[in-house]
């Protein structure tokens, strides 16, 4: 299958706007990895919370599920403004405002990005298979954002770094959820969307001390135990 | 691929088309010089200098071609290279569809061929470079060829993802299903893939983040490198087909980031009009590159694989996306 087969004329618009918002998912994740400065980390951030609200909101109209438009305005305040402001706030107080890791180079990065996301395509194939549709043919975008957060985790030093990737990982679960499932309840959504909320205010708490205790955010810092 | 219905492969076609294809090479010769002295003379203006006029480009290339070379005793190809460079120029130029979308099966416009030409004209200036037996002819020959390596398969997936919703790999093709579906310009495949391309065209063409074509620095030359053993005629031939080759690449950007103005079909208004369409075009194509580089500064060579493995990321993604809105 070198060539495959031009859309239906009605879809059409659907399609492009799924291929926009997820597209833009996958690019700002991917892009991640080739910046070095956090400030443009969180700008990132914040691209891709407006991307995944985007998103929502075609699966709302797709699926004509109106509750979803309120999901996607939880998204576009969480992830898109109030989480990408703090981790900047977060980036300013603790002083480090580059990541100096360098334990993958950011070409070696951008490689592994295009293989996680080769991969992901590759392992979503039984889950797109199984129930064949617009939505769940986009699904394995989710599964490279999960791939490439876990990347960020793995690669970055500075604590704001890590926030960035934990992030990116739970936009990945979310957008799975919202392409194969149509998203979950609402309630179980605030739930999840809080509980991320208090993740990155107490790490951020926990940065602060970090910073108190070694001067730095380096998490190559925390060799032993203290008290 | 024939790319349009009404052209049948008779005799008359192929004169029409032969004609389009020599227009084509003398419209692009003789404005690549003109381009290359608005590129210059945006950036003088932009730097608040006066600069020396939009035909100092032309001049100089007219003054080169009256001057004998001089050759080092032991260089053999130095009185060769420049020809074959500015011959592969002139075969780009014939390939892409810059001013008509109708081909002949005497010029196959397929992507591969074309980037087979464009890595032909590399390695003859890699070779003129190694040829001149200095220091830094090697050196930015090496320089070239590990940009050059790094740019091709970027080339060749930027296009075949731009390629997948219509089905062939012919750019006429490619150009005539972008003039039939303008809206197919903004979507996400051909915005990535755009940009991927703009920035390998920058790297193969030696402009401003990766290479700096106004300076002799020696840490960090590249083209410039590779040509200072050159004179005279030779050093006119090398210059008129390095700018020939940014003209053609210019204007294949700009003929699929604004495909209107391609003549689809064989006429005398026809080609009038592409004509002026491409010319605008690389012209504002060019001004606009130059606008752009006057913000930049030259990265570490050092860094230029990275600004390229990003650009093949992106065009890799195009491809991706590529199969998802289908």
């Amino acid at each position: 299958m070198l060539w495959p087969q031009a859309a239906a004329p009605e879809s059409a618009a659907m399609a492009q706007a799924l291929a926009l918002t997820t597209g833009l998912l996958l690019l700002t994740a991917v892009l991640q990895l080739w910046r070095r400065s956090l400030s443009g980390s969180t700008s990132l951030l914040a691209i891709q919370g407006a991307a995944l609200a985007g998103l929502v909101i075609t699966v709302a109209i797709a699926e004509g599920a109106p509750e979803l438009f309120a999901v996607a305005l939880l998204v576009l305040a969480l992830k898109a403004a109030i989480i990408p402001m703090l981790l900047h706030r977060t980036a300013l107080k603790t002083g480090g405002t580059l990541e100096t890791s360098h334990r993958v180079h950011p070409t070696a990065g951008l490689l592994w990005a295009a293989l996680l996301t080769t991969v992901a395509f590759l392992a979503a194939r039984p889950l797109v298979s199984a129930s064949p549709g617009p939505l769940t043919k986009v699904a394995p975008v989710g599964l490279a954002l999960v791939l490439l957060g876990f990347l960020v985790l793995l690669t970055r030093h500075q604590a704001v770094s890590q926030l960035v990737g934990f992030v990116i990982l739970d936009n990945g679960i979310a957008t799975v959820a919202f392409l194969t499932s149509g998203g979950v309840p609402l309630i179980v959504e605030i739930g999840v969307m809080i509980d991320v909320l208090f993740v990155v205010v107490i790490l951020r708490v926990l940065a602060s001390q970090m910073r108190s205790v070694f001067g730095a955010t380096d998490l190559d810092d925390l060799t032993e135990l203290r008290d | 691929m024939s790319a349009s219905p009404a052209v049948a492969p008779d005799l008359t076609s192929t004169a029409w088309g032969l004609l389009a294809v020599v227009l084509q090479c003398c419209v692009l010769a003789a404005v690549s010089p003109i381009l290359i002295g608005v590129m210059r003379q945006v950036r003088y203006r932009m730097e608040g200098r006066i600069g020396p006029g939009i035909w100092q480009p032309t001049r100089d290339l007219l003054k080169l071609a009256r001057k004998e070379p001089l050759v080092a005793p032991g260089v053999r190809l130095q009185g060769v290279m420049p020809i074959a460079m500015t011959g592969t120029s002139l075969l780009l130029v014939a390939l892409l569809p810059l001013m008509s979308t109708v081909t002949i099966p005497l010029v196959p416009d397929d992507l591969f061929v074309v980037v087979g030409v464009l890595l032909l004209g590399t390695v003859a200036i890699a070779l003129l470079g190694l040829d001149s037996g200095t220091a830094f002819g090697g050196m930015g020959s090496s320089r070239h060829m590990t940009i050059a390596a790094l740019v091709e398969p970027t080339v060749l997936v930027a296009v075949y993802a731009l390629s997948i919703p219509v089905g062939s790999s012919a750019l006429s093709a490619i150009v005539d299903a972008r003039i039939a579906e303008p809206v197919s310009v903004v979507s996400p495949v051909s915005l990535l893939a755009l940009v991927a391309l703009i920035i390998v065209v920058v790297a193969e063409t030696g402009r401003l983040p990766v290479d700096n074509p106004s300076t002799h620095l020696e840490l960090t030359m590249v083209h410039e490198a590779m040509i200072l053993e050159a004179s005279g005629r030779d050093l006119g031939w090398v210059e008129f087909s390095s700018w020939l080759r940014l003209a053609g690449l210019l204007g294949l950007v700009a003929n699929l980031a604004l495909p209107w103005g391609v003549a689809q079909s064989m006429s005398i208004g026809g080609l009038a009009v592409a004509i002026v369409a491409i010319v605008v075009k690389v012209m504002l194509a060019g001004a606009g590159v130059a606008a752009v580089e006057v913000f930049l500064a030259k990265v570490r060579l050092f860094k230029v694989p990275e600004l390229l493995a990003a650009s093949f990321v992106m065009a890799f993604l195009a491809v991706t996306a590529s199969y998802l809105v289908v």
